[in-house]
């Protein structure tokens, strides 16, 4: 393009870029994978007192077609390892992942034959948030970290 | 037949030893709670006689423990509750390491169902004539009983696959 | 449609042998002679399978449904999701390291977990604990019963559509959340209860937050009463939904609430009383119907005696040490730790080698935790370390129920059913 020829190399590109990855990161829509008693404290996080909405992430999708972010807040079992991935698999793309909490993150304190060591044994993990269980200002920081991932993509170069 | 809770225990005790002389091996208190311990063949006979008789139609717990002795390496823990006596006894039955297996008691207490499977899943003690003996936690694919003591914490590697995370596997 | 034409469409990739078992045990369920009719699609079954992953099912539970239109003919479940081998990790953990386990069992009341491990223990190896550290464990243990009951009630009525409760029941969690951070620095899953006692005493803003609690909960609680009890919806919802008949309870194992609504007033704390609960005068709840409604009642009638005994224990409290002083049984106090050779000595031999309870003791204590009747059974070889540890797990007792209540009824229903039988699959899964 001529515009691209006069101000640099991708400059139409990035300012599409900054657009997209705006909307994209200020509507991250998480699919809470609840396991175990992170979730109790992604709920709260979700809950009135740390408010996930204001921050963009408006709705807990339990669909994994509609939502952006995965939450896995809790030891995952081997036995539950096929379905975390199975929904992985269906949720479109961008999406990124979040391992909350120190089993989710390594396995924890759950040192045994029938937790995975950490879900990114398994699934390309994005944040990871230590805590048993983390405090909610601490998914809320994890939160902000993915946001500011997504600020940082190259989207429109890689769908063209 | 004693009001109190203790007279009523030790009251049954005496009667289950007079009624049922064979199959009673011991009866001890250990900590407060009052365990028996029964031959393996006498269990539904003594389990139905204590239902009937003395009013324990609570199953609360069953739970497998693994010796680790050369012989009669499982021991099999039936917890029982009688709301009337406001008593709690324990019979206990021992089986041997090779191809252990007991009576289902899901005939005298249905909710003795799950408690099995799950005996069967930790330790491999099958339950005749259980209406459905299947795992309870581990898939059935695994081939391992965690809980005997032979097996390592940290399992096995391999013995439950993790899900394959390329895109064009099955 | 054939059970083969089922397991082609639904060929899973994974676990081939336990899916093929679980949908074949499914079918043998009360096993009926008739003929399903392959030509007519209409006469076909459906087998539903509501995953282990869903909104509505409280954690990963997994439920295996035989529909015909919207009417449950079988229910099958399926658990171990959550399955982590907390026995086996028992054995090779003191008691006093296992405490942080026990809390993540029962996510939902952390408390009453620490205290019935340490009740158990306690009796294997015949620990005197002082009265203060007995009173502030009936006041954590009351405090987790209320917390686990508020998030029963937001999830309940969340499931059945009104998302608004969900947020105000974690409004008032929030401040048990605060005051659990004043007795024990975590908000959740405290460790607090120690073997011979308690690890901290009450610090006086704890008290005041506990009091302010006691103060105005009752009043949010009429709040709810106001909406809920007269509500035509949540009637319509819960009157005759998920009875569980009275002469089909005990036999097959309820307890807790599920219990308790079918007419059986068993509660551990009447039955067996621990840690001064025969001191302090609180009234069991019970109901005949035993359908959601009543547990409903239940559950909400807890609550209120909860606020009772909280106030009388609060009366009632007497000043002293919070911990046992014996060395061999309790760690000492991080005075003595700090300050003297022995104290520093004692720390370290509780912590590398624990408590040891006479060898060949065997000892089961329960307690009565929100869901039910929790117990731990402890077989001991005289070291450190457990020979054996059983968690008998409430909800796993009351979700063998579910395969029992859910037969016959409309699969709208199952959320409903699900929220009022209250399961946590953490410590069904152990």
């Amino acid at each position: 393009m001529g515009i691209e020829s006069a101000l640099g190399e991708g400059y139409l590109t990035s300012r599409v870029d900054a657009l997209v990855n705006w909307a994209r990161a200020n509507a991250a829509w998480p699919m809470p994978m609840g396991l175990a008693c992170c979730a109790i404290e992604m709920m709260a996080f979700a809950g009135p007192k740390y408010d996930a909405a204001r921050f963009g992430s408006e709705v807990m999708r339990f669909s994994p077609r509609q939502s952006d972010v995965m939450i896995v807040a809790g030891w995952c079992t081997y036995k539950m390892s096929h379905a975390v991935r199975g929904i992985w698999d269906q949720m479109p793309d961008p999406k990124w992942c979040i391992a909350m909490g120190a089993c989710a993150s390594t396995g924890g304190m759950h040192r045994s034959y029938g937790v995975v060591q950490g879900v990114d044994n398994f699934l390309p993990v994005d944040a990871y948030i230590s805590g048993c269980p983390p405090r909610p200002d601490a998914v809320l920081h994890a939160l902000m970290k993915i946001q500011d991932k997504i600020k940082t993509e190259h989207s429109v170069l890689l769908d063209a | 037949m004693s009001s109190s809770p203790a007279g009523s225990l030790s009251n049954t005790i005496e009667e289950v030893t007079k009624h049922h002389t064979s199959a009673v091996i011991e009866a001890y208190t250990s900590s407060g709670d009052t365990f028996l311990r029964i031959e393996k063949e006498s269990l539904l006979a003594v389990c139905s006689w204590l239902k009937e008789e003395h009013d324990f139609v609570y199953l609360a717990d069953i739970v497998g423990a693994d010796r680790f002795t050369s012989d009669e390496r499982f021991e099999v823990i039936y917890n029982l509750l009688s709301l009337k006596n406001q008593c709690r006894l324990f019979v206990k039955v021992r089986c041997d390491e090779d191809a252990p297996s007991l009576e289902s008691v899901t005939g005298i207490w249905p909710g003795a169902n799950w408690k099995e499977r799950e005996v069967y899943d930790m330790f491999g003690i099958r339950f005749e004539n259980h209406p459905d003996l299947r795992r309870m936690y581990l898939p059935e694919d695994f081939q391992y009983y965690p809980l005997r003591k032979e097996f390592p914490l940290l399992g096995v590697p391999g013995s439950i696959p993790l899900p394959n995370t390329t895109p064009d596997a099955d | 449609m054939k059970l083969t034409d089922i397991q082609s469409k639904t060929e899973s990739t994974f676990f081939p042998e336990h899916q093929g078992s679980l949908y074949k045990s499914l079918e043998d369920k009360h096993t009926t002679i008739e003929e399903m009719d392959d030509s007519d699609p209409l006469n076909a079954k459906m087998v539903l399978n509501m995953g282990p992953q869903h909104p509505a099912t409280h954690g990963v539970l997994r439920l295996v449904l035989q529909l015909k239109g919207e009417l449950i003919e079988k229910a099958k479940l399926d658990i171990g999701y959550l399955h982590r081998g907390v026995e086996k990790i028992a054995e090779n953990k003191t008691y006093q390291e296992f405490m942080p386990y026990t809390d993540r069992m029962d996510y939902l009341s952390p408390y009453s977990n620490n205290v019935a491990l340490c009740t158990a223990v306690e009796k294997i190896a015949s620990v005197e604990v002082p009265e203060r550290a007995h009173y502030i464990r009936m006041i954590g243990a009351e405090l987790a019963r209320i917390s686990s009951h508020l998030l029963w009630l937001g999830t309940m009525v969340m499931d059945a559509g009104a998302v608004s409760f969900f947020i105000w029941t974690f409004k008032e969690r929030e401040k048990i959340y605060d005051i659990m951070d004043y007795i024990a620095g975590h908000r959740f899953t405290v460790s607090h209860a120690r073997i011979g006692g308690v690890a901290n005493d009450l610090t006086d803003e704890a008290t005041s937050a506990i009091k302010e609690f006691v103060d105005s909960f009752p009043k949010q609680l009429e709040s709810y009463h106001k909406l809920l009890d007269r509500n035509r919806i949540f009637f319509d919802r819960n009157e005759g939904v998920g009875v569980l008949k009275t002469e089909d309870a005990l036999g097959l194992g309820a307890t807790g609430p599920v219990l308790r609504a079918t007419g059986y007033g068993y509660d551990v704390r009447k039955f067996t009383p621990y840690a001064r609960y025969d001191q302090v005068e609180f009234q069991v709840p019970t109901r005949m119907e035993g359908d959601n409604l009543a547990r409903y009642y239940i559950r909400m009638e807890e609550m209120e005696e909860s606020i009772r005994i909280i106030r009388q224990c609060l009366e009632q409290i007497p000043s002293g040490p919070i911990r046992t002083n014996n060395a061999k049984q309790a760690y000492p106090s991080k005075d003595e730790v700090y300050y003297s050779m022995e104290g520093m000595i004692h720390d370290f031999m509780m912590t590398d080698t624990g408590i040891c309870p006479p060898e060949g003791a065997e000892a089961y204590h329960a307690v009565e935790s929100p869901k039910g009747e929790l117990g731990y059974f402890i077989q001991s070889d005289g070291t450190g370390h457990p020979w054996r540890l059983k968690v008998n797990a409430p909800s796993f007792c009351n979700l063998q129920i579910l395969e029992n209540i859910l037969d016959g009824e409309m699969v709208s229903d199952t959320v409903v059913i699900i929220g009022g039988v209250d399961p946590v699959l953490g410590e069904a899964d152990k």
